[in-house]
């Protein structure tokens, strides 16, 4: 199969965040940047159906400044076979960003286009779905899990206490949830490999750009809680607590 | 003045709690903006007209009915096509929906669809001159961006629990609707399998009793179970280790990669309190914390803590509970 794997470069979630002098963005100083967590799973499963369909194309594509490279090359040293990179500051626009995807996937005779169910830093979830509309193809959000055969895909979604199953035909877009596939480390020759696939870099055709972060800011801090005591001797104080203080029992 | 369409979300013939919230999302917009109307596009199978009322009373101005027997299911393509067409029809300055399972995925849809700009996940939102303003936490809660949107009309999904459905009867005048047909090749849904019944969603209950690791075993899950039957009205959450583990199903898990929740009351047992599991819980209005270790990180976010052993606590806060609701 022919897929394609659009994916994003974030800061590491586990990390401390400040607000840069702006105001209106993280202060990268000192953060650890890699690929976003679904998107990896999104590279491993392209890269497991194409293992499994025994043979095929995986590319990957990224709209970002030029240090989205890394993260391209990471997606190559895996196991995919090629990167398209697409120029641009930091967007905030999902659909703006959709639409320089769709541009560039459009006519590329992809049977499949992944994507991460959302990206750790804007948390929204807007490009893959909105991708799949502009290309008009269906689209499956969220899918846990994802398999293909005879031309037709199956998914499964997790919903709010149920989960649905799926069928859809190719070629369509699935945003990827935990859960479909683990992403496997690049070895060292995976790695020494994808210095010498290809990289295309050129600019990505945002169109207008409609939706800005116009600030950020840390949340206010929880304030201080209280160890009321140990071990059972406590319960009465804590039921008194959500009684009368909580007011939640 | 401009008018505000709500998508009412439902599921198997009922209004989602989400639903409602967005309806005071919309008003919250439509105020801002002057003190427009709020429409609210109500889309079901058949009979689906018969929740307009509820809708009124929380305060949808008008209530666009559509039933179509394809709407009995999930029927994604044709839903946000509906939508899509009532925003243009309607002239109307933004669409709002909930960011819940269905709301993530129709959104998105409406938004390519009506070429508009989109903000998910909104906690606020203000009018500022031609442009909207909303706060939407990002970086797993841990940033919260405020994002200017320029344009009209402009899609916002809401955080559930972030606006609050309260009574404000409207008039709520009912005016039949038309489903629009999917433009394409569509996703089928070959099945839905329902979860465990006679909880609430952890999305909607305002009690969630969650259990991590330091249950110790499998089995132990009956004690949070248990605790939760007790408080009434509870969902029961896990941690990823937990749900990785095969203790629990992985839809219960709470923390980044997993659910996101804001109940009243959050009751962590035997969790540590990993950044990744704070990331889904710690905007709740209470938050109890059990656990053998006093250093454990869960207890900086805790409201209440008490240190000792789950297997001992547990049961008798479950038994004290039970007391203290005598009569509920």
């Amino acid at each position: 199969m022919k897929i394609a794997v659009c994916i994003k470069r974030t800061p590491d979630s586990e990390s401390r965040f400040k607000i840069a002098a702006s105001g209106a963005a993280i202060d990268e100083t000192g953060l650890k940047f890699d690929m976003d967590d679904f998107a990896g799973y999104a590279v491993e499963a392209a890269l497991q159906l194409n293992e499994k369909a025994g043979g095929g194309e995986t590319v990957v594509y990224a709209v970002g400044p030029d240090t989205v490279q890394e993260s391209l090359r990471k997606a190559m040293s895996m196991g995919a076979d090629r990167a398209v990179h697409l120029k641009a500051e930091s967007v905030a626009d999902g659909i703006a960003i959709a639409r320089a995807l769709a541009a560039e996937l459009k006519g590329g005779g992809y049977d499949l286009v992944l994507f991460g169910k959302h990206a750790f830093d804007s948390s929204a979830g807007v490009v893959g779905t909105a991708t799949a509309e502009l290309l008009n193809v269906p689209c499956v959000t969220a899918a846990s899990e994802l398999s293909v055969s005879g031309g037709k895909g199956l998914a499964r979604r997790e919903l709010e206490g149920a989960a649905e199953m799926v069928e859809f035909p190719l070629p369509a877009v699935v945003t990827i949830d935990e859960g479909v596939a683990r992403p496997r480390y690049p070895s060292l020759k995976g790695i020494m490999a994808a210095k010498k696939k290809p990289l295309e870099s050129k600019p990505a055709q945002l169109g207008t750009v409609r939706v800005t972060v116009t600030k950020m800011e840390l949340p206010p801090e929880r304030p201080a809680g209280r160890i009321l005591g140990e071990g059972v001797a406590a319960i009465p104080e804590l039921v008194r607590l959500l009684q009368s203080e909580a007011k939640v029992i | 003045m401009a008018n505000v369409l709500v998508f009412a979300e439902t599921r198997n013939g009922e209004l989602r709690k989400i639903a409602l919230e967005a309806v005071t999302a919309g008003r919250t917009l439509a105020v801002a903006s002057g003190g427009g109307e709020v429409h609210v596009l109500l889309a079901g199978a058949p009979g689906i007209g018969s929740k307009s009322g509820q809708l009124a009373k929380y305060g949808a101005d008008a209530v666009i009915v559509v039933e179509s027997a394809d709407f009995a299911q999930f029927a994604r393509e044709s839903l946000a096509a509906t939508l899509a067409d009532a925003a243009k029809s309607g002239g109307y300055r933004a669409v709002v929906l909930g960011f819940s399972a269905q709301g993530r995925d129709l959104g998105p849809r409406v938004a390519a669809r009506l070429d508009a700009p989109i903000a998910s996940d909104v906690t606020e939102l203000a009018v500022n001159g031609d442009a909207i303003t909303v706060k939407h936490p990002g970086y797993a809660n841990k940033v919260i961006m405020t994002l200017t949107l320029t344009g009209s009309p402009v899609v916002l999904s809401v955080r559930p629990s972030a606006f609050t459905a309260a009574e404000s009867p409207k008039a709520g005048r009912v005016e039949q609707g038309k489903a629009s047909p999917a433009s394409g090749v569509t996703v089928k849904v070959t099945e839905v399998k329902e979860g465990a019944k006679g909880r609430p969603d952890l999305g909607e209950a305002p009690i969630i009793v969650s259990g991590g690791r330091g249950l110790k075993a499998k089995e132990n899950f009956k004690l949070i179970e248990d605790l939760a039957d007790a408080l009434g009205n509870a969902a029961v959450g896990a941690t990823r280790a937990v749900t990785d583990d095969g203790w629990r199903p992985h839809s219960d898990q709470i923390g980044q990669t997993g659910r996101q929740v804001s109940p009243q009351l959050y009751i962590a047992v035997g969790i540590s309190g990993a950044i990744q599991h704070l990331a889904g819980m710690r905007t709740s209005r209470t938050i109890v914390a059990i656990n053998k270790d006093k250093e454990a990180p869960i207890f900086k976010v805790a409201d209440y803590g008490i240190v000792g052993d789950v297997l001992e606590v547990v049961p008798a806060l479950t038994a004290a509970v039970k007391e203290a609701r005598k009569g509920h």
